[in-house]
């Protein structure tokens, strides 16, 4: 096919798509027609029924939560994904050459303002983290969000000092047994539905005072849930991708 | 408001068409980074800031993360 033809056949295409894409777009509602029923009523349930001021993380984690089990167990399988597919780099001694501080000769080296700076970071950081997993039911955030904030701790801990450092403070096992850990636990959570006669993650836990963190019953203890899941998730990326993009094989080194 | 909108929205466009037409495998995470950047302002702008958090996660850090991975190991072949 040249190149004439394969034009031709992209203008038909292009052509229909856009028909079809401007014939939708026609009948889109317009910005006041947005309100849906289905959103008046989380707004209108989240503060009476469920005490809590976030509607979002609301249905998220309690009248959709099955659907958010889902979706943590695609990162879930995404990072394991990622895992064994590097998995051979762990096994291989040869390759074991650190390209960071701790290496002589490097020359990238982090300086000394770079240094100050992440280390007074760090702790803000974690802080900020767990300030909105905890407030997941309060204000916007939640575990998901939380957890990558978090995970961003270690990382720049790293920035400031070097791999060996990173490897002593967020050892691979704890993270491993982190992640699986906050996998499990909101899918036993769901289990006290259960206990209680009700329907599997049915909210059952007393719901507690609206604008206090202990509100919305299993609302918050899920977030703290996917917050440790996530934070362990993406920290175990981060060591994959350091572990490869810093080590060099014994012929280019 | 309808002015931001409006510029966010074209500016969402300008960046979409600007990562399908980078080439370069090693500038396409950046751009994809970026173009979730500007996503989520977008859907700050449009008032769901959870949205907005959970896609600055996604879409700015995790997936170009993802595709620098691959990259990484493509580079680099196991004999």
């Amino acid at each position: 096919m040249n190149r004439i033809a394969r034009l031709i056949v992209f203008l038909l295409g292009a052509t229909g798509l856009a028909a079809l894409f401007i014939l939708a777009f026609l009948r889109l509602p317009g910005p006041d027609d947005l309100r849906n029923r289905t959103a008046d009523r989380a707004n209108a349930l989240t503060v009476p029924a469920r005490h809590t001021t976030n509607a979002v993380s609301t249905v998220n984690f309690d009248y959709r939560a099955f659907d958010t089990i889902g979706e943590e167990f695609i990162l879930f399988v995404s990072v394991m994904g990622v895992l064994v597919l590097f998995r051979e780099t762990h096994a291989k001694p040869a390759r074991e050459i650190l390209r960071d501080s701790s290496t002589p000769g490097r020359d990238l080296a982090p300086s000394d303002a770079i240094r100050a700076w992440t280390l007074v970071m760090v702790a803000p950081k974690i802080l900020f983290g767990l300030y909105i997993i905890a407030h997941g039911a309060l204000t916007p955030g939640g575990g998901f969000q939380g957890g990558v904030i978090l995970a961003t701790a270690p990382l720049i801990l790293f920035l400031a000092t070097d791999f060996r450092t990173f490897q002593k403070i967020a050892s691979f096992h704890l993270v491993e047994i982190t992640e699986a850990f906050g996998a499990a636990a909101f899918v036993l959570i769901g289990v006290v539905g259960l206990f209680a006669q009700r329907a599997y993650l049915t909210n059952v836990l007393p719901m507690g005072t609206t604008s206090r963190l202990t509100s919305g019953g299993m609302i918050p203890l899920i977030s703290v849930a996917v917050g440790l899941e996530v934070a362990a998730g993406f920290v175990l990326l981060l060591y994959v991708f350091l572990q490869e993009s810093l080590t060099v094989e014994h012929g280019e080194a | 408001m309808i002015v931001l909108q409006l510029a966010i929205l074209i500016l969402v466009a300008a960046t979409g068409t600007a990562v399908v037409f980078s080439r370069n495998a090693e500038s396409q995470p950046i751009g994809i980074s970026f173009y979730g950047l500007v996503l989520s302002i977008m859907f700050f702008i449009f008032q769901a800031p959870d949205v907005a958090l959970s896609q600055l996660v996604i879409g700015a850090v995790g997936l170009p993360l993802m595709i620098m991975l691959a990259l990484a190991r493509l580079r680099r072949p196991d004999r």
